[in-house]
């Protein structure tokens, strides 16, 4: 058995934000691929508590055409709750959260590619399967365009949100009950503005300053929370 | 390459109790430090201020006569590797290698990843996934990457866990090169490795 | 001078700082309460529109005025904490907690009993309303975080960063009367000057200095519970047990 000799070139120290969001985001995405068990309950469970609705309040077309867009939103939004736990725990429990964190790449770089894969393997399938959804209730084209957009747009940010009550609650008593509690009251900015255009398209109006205030609002999410993730982040590994 | 790592009147608690209150040491290029002491008294919390991972209650670390938590410098210059080693059971030993290098920025030249691996006798087993390799072997993960990683400090915590008689010979000969090309080390530990440490810490007892 | 900025971040100082500084401030809510009320209930004239049942204002604003004011005492408190590692911090942060929910609660309250005379529902999804019952479960999400931890420091760091993050609440509750069409009307009340009546201002602001002092009190009356609690094991505080 021979050790190598030779040792390779130091590391320069540093790394630049895009290779560490790129590393976290292949590394997420090849583990999501391998298990898409997450992704597949993520996406059956939307598909499922969407359909409970007309079964429980009756199969009018007239009820379920106004229902129908909130009732897609809490159910998307739901769903990407339940995802949320996911998005640190492996990490947390193999220590790999603190080799990432012990890292000479940028936090906010890998922080925001484990988020970026998080949301493509829970919020983007929610969006995409939502038109099919509003066939089911009988949207109108237009609507179920409004409805994708404000989802595309808004799912990111419930994930954005999502990953810092995640983050919080690393080895906290209480586990998916203290979740909801922090997560929930944040999402409902979101689920009032998405719900919002998709409900202002229907009823002949524009979506677009919905469309618009979600999508400032993904911006400022974007800019701000990846940093306070690694606040939380830290906190749990102290 | 002459590096020093200077920790003074390091204190750090676990909850009301103390675990340990003005620690001081320095270690030098070529040198390890050996940390000692009972289960629970306070070896990994020590590791992990050094490291940065815990804030410690007092006192300060300093890599190269700066401020060690949070510099990137420090970052580059350090492997630590804790009780869970941050291994996923997803990847393959090669795949898990790979990634950790990637995460500290070390580049890899083609082949130098497999011949690590066969090094330590992962190399017909490199493709599986991790969570079919036995404890042994996952360690031996971690040997592939002590390998390859050119970071100045090496803080382990119980480096031998789980490695039988030829994996602890593997793991001696690269402490003693690590050494030689001027590295330095702060290991806790229960065995008696064969470079014999500079130093001593005894915590707890 | 050397001014001594840490000396009263010390807990045992502060413990009876505290203790004797409290009692005054209950006094003075108190007595500002009681000029509020005169002045609202008698003084104030009847309202044109509303009739008596105006009166609830003197209670209602007041009330979401500090709900809004805690708990940005409380994220500052929170900031200072987790900049600075000190623990006092992170106590006054945890008692004012219990006070702000209480006022968010009360403003949701009364506000509900106002609006069932005045627009015919209990409750409306309007903006404000909406992001103020935010704010009530802020409140409680800092108290729920604050005691999941074993460890009460971690608890104290995570709450204080979950305050911060929720501080974006705050301007959106604020502004919400000037970003869309609600039920609440539009400011009336600004610091340059005001659109209502004098008496019903001066009771506003006699009730709110009140529930100030009051706030002020009930914190400083907690924070000594919750210090005595984290610092048991020491000996100023045995020998305080003896």
């Amino acid at each position: 058995m021979n050790v190598i000799a030779a040792r390779l070139p130091a590391p320069d120290s540093g790394g630049s934000f895009s290779a560490a969001f790129s590393w976290a985001f292949a590394r997420d995405m090849r583990l999501a691929i391998r298990h898409p068990g997450e992704t597949m309950l993520v996406v059956a469970f939307f598909v499922l508590v969407a359909s409970l609705f007309p079964l429980g309040v009756g199969a009018e077309p007239q009820l379920l055409q106004r229902i129908g867009p909130g009732v897609i939103w809490v159910c998307a939004l739901l769903s990407a709750f339940l995802s949320l736990p996911a998005m640190f725990a492996s990490d947390y429990a193999d220590g790999s959260l603190e080799q990432m964190s012990l890292s000479p790449q940028p936090m906010p770089g890998w922080v925001a590619g484990k988020i970026a894969a998080h949301w493509s393997a829970s919020g983007l399938p929610l969006t995409l399967l939502s038109p099919l959804l509003g066939l089911q209730y009988d949207l109108a084209g237009d609507t179920l365009l409004a409805l994708a957009a404000a989802l595309a747009l808004g799912t990111p940010v419930l994930s954005l949100l999502g990953a810092a009550c995640t983050a919080l609650t690393l080895g906290a008593r209480g586990g998916g009950m203290l979740l909801a509690l922090l997560a929930l009251p944040l999402f409902i900015p979101v689920l009032v503005f998405g719900a919002g255009a998709a409900e202002a398209q229907a009823s002949g109006l524009s979506a677009a300053p919905h469309l618009s205030i979600l999508g400032a609002g993904l911006i400022v999410a974007a800019m701000a929370l990846p940093p306070a993730v690694c606040a939380a982040v830290r906190i749990a590994l102290d | 390459m002459t590096a020093r790592l200077t920790v003074a009147g390091l204190a750090a608690s676990r909850g009301p109790s103390t675990l340990f209150r003005d620690v001081s040491f320095e270690v030098a290029s070529g040198e390890w430090l050996a940390v000692r002491g009972p289960n629970g008294s306070g070896k990994t919390t020590l590791l992990r201020c050094v490291a940065g991972l815990t804030r410690a209650d007092r006192g300060e670390v300093l890599w190269d006569g700066a401020a060690a938590r949070g510099d990137a410098r420090f970052h580059a210059s350090l492997l630590y590797a804790g009780h869970q080693p941050g291994i996923k059971d997803d990847l393959s030993a090669e795949e898990n290698v790979r990634s950790a290098l990637a995460l500290r920025a070390v580049a890899v030249p083609d082949g130098a990843v497999r011949a690590a691996l066969a090094d330590v006798g992962l190399e017909r087993r490199r493709h599986l996934p991790a969570r079919r390799l036995s404890a042994g072997q996952r360690r031996r993960i971690g040997l592939a990457r002590l390998i390859l990683d050119p970071a100045a400090l090496w803080a382990l915590d119980e480096p031998l866990t789980a490695l039988d008689d030829e994996g602890e010979g593997l793991f001696t000969r690269l402490l003693e090169r690590h050494l030689a090309t001027g590295g330095l080390a702060i290991l806790a530990t229960h065995d008696d490795l064969a470079p014999a440490p500079a130093r001593e810490l005894r915590i707890g007892a | 001078m050397k001014i001594p900025w840490f000396y009263f971040a010390s807990p045992s100082t502060f413990y009876r700082l505290a203790g004797w500084m409290a009692p005054w401030f209950f006094v003075l809510a108190a007595l500002f309460g009681a000029a509020g009320l005169y002045v609202g209930l008698v003084l104030a004239p009847t309202d044109a529109q509303q009739g008596e049942v105006y009166r609830i204002i003197f209670i209602h604003v007041p009330a979401s005025w500090m709900s809004m004011f805690i708990y940005f005492v409380m994220a500052c408190y929170g900031g200072v904490s987790l900049t600075f590692n000190t623990r006092l911090a992170a106590m006054m942060a945890r008692a004012l907690a219990p006070t702000g929910a209480m006022f968010t609660f009360v403003a949701l309250w009364t506000g509900s009993f106002w609006g069932r005379p005045t627009w015919g529902t209990y409750w409306v999804w309007d903006a404000r309303i909406t992001s103020e019952l935010v704010l009530l479960f802020l409140y409680f999400g800092f108290i729920a975080l604050a005691n999941a931890f074993e460890d009460p420091r971690r608890g104290d760091r995570a709450a204080a960063l979950l305050a911060l993050i929720g501080l974006v609440n705050l301007p959106i509750i604020y502004f919400s009367v000037v970003w869309w069409n609600t039920l609440h009307q539009g400011a009336s009340v600004k610091l340059t000057g005001s659109t209502m009546q004098i008496q019903m201002l001066w009771g506003m602001l006699l009730m709110a200095l009140s529930f100030w002092m009051y706030s002020i009190g009930a914190s400083l009356t907690r924070v000594r519970a919750v210090i005595l609690d984290r610092e048991r094991r020491t000996h100023w505080v045995r020998a305080l047990a003896t």
